[in-house]
């Protein structure tokens, strides 16, 4: 087939091929701005915007890198111009007071006795996804993010720093602050669940 | 081999595998000799597993693809047309 019309962003057949290869992203984009904006329409409104952006720009993708990175890396940066100035920043001074281990400390034990229970129980049927959902998007932005890329989307640090425009040290204390406070906020789904007695935990 | 402390300290980087191979090595060789050590470190890889399973599922809402793609169609005109 000869190849489409040329202009100066390319030919519009291989526009085409880079459209249908980055529509097969847009579940996991989705799912991701839905957590970034917490919020179905804005989650739509980015999602959209950062197709069109790649659209614009494909031409600045270079094949044979990683395109799934390439389109969060717009995802991010849109994210963070459009909808980040609009947020209040919550109060963080009370993450560093969380150890390590939280959830481990307060739910190793209760894992084994219900699972001794059933074999089905296990840590994945204690929190719904629901929960788990809104316990990732009640974190401060500057730690969701990093957990959204890092927990879920499974990117490297260094992918994350770069989306993020940070550095890797910093990708690394957000993450690790963002993940106690995602166990505190699941610890307090559990217990308000009645899944904690709290008079039987070992004293901290 | 490595204690408990420096063990731990390197948790979370093992669990996303940025360790580098060497200190990988330690924090294996200490898990092969500390079960508490192996229980936390099993307990966060667990979690990490659930989160990621749990906080991946949102529905695509119906019409968002079609929406996109005639953006795609609008912005080809325009740059065949112009």
């Amino acid at each position: 087939m000869a190849p489409g019309p040329s202009t100066r962003f390319g030919t519009m057949a291989d526009r085409a091929t880079f459209a249908t290869d980055a529509m097969g992203f847009m579940p996991q984009l989705f799912a991701t701005a839905v957590r970034m904006t917490r919020n179905q329409a804005d989650a739509e409104d980015l999602v959209q915007e950062t197709y069109l952006k790649a659209y614009r720009s494909y031409h600045t993708f270079q094949e044979g890198s990683n395109l799934r990175a390439w389109l969060f890396r717009i995802l991010t940066n849109t994210y963070i111009n459009l909808y980040r100035a609009r947020q209040r920043q919550p109060d963080l001074t009370d993450i560093d007071d969380i150890e390590d281990l939280y959830l481990y400390r307060r739910l190793g034990g209760i894992e084994a006795a219900l699972a001794s229970r059933s074999a089905e129980d296990t840590l994945m049927d204690l929190f719904s996804e629901a929960e788990v959902s809104e316990a990732i998007e009640n974190l401060p932005e500057n730690f969701r993010l990093p957990v959204l890329l890092a927990d879920v989307e499974e990117f490297s640090y260094k992918e994350i720093a770069e989306m993020l425009e940070i550095p890797i040290g910093t990708v690394m204390s957000r993450l690790h602050r963002g993940r106690k406070a995602l166990q505190r906020q699941l610890y307090d789904f559990a217990k308000r669940r009645g899944l904690v007695d709290e008079s039987v935990l070992a004293p901290q | 081999m490595a204690d408990c402390n420096q063990t731990l300290r390197d948790l979370q980087r093992y669990l996303d595998h940025e360790l580098p191979s060497g200190a990988k090595r330690l924090v294996d060789n200490h898990l092969g000799e500390c079960l508490d050590c192996l229980h936390a470190f099993d307990f966060e890889a667990e979690l990490k597993g659930v989160i990621a399973a749990k906080a991946r599922t949102v529905a695509v809402p119906e019409g968002l693809l079609a929406r996109i793609e005639m953006c795609f169609g609008v912005e080809a005109d325009d740059i065949l047309g112009g």
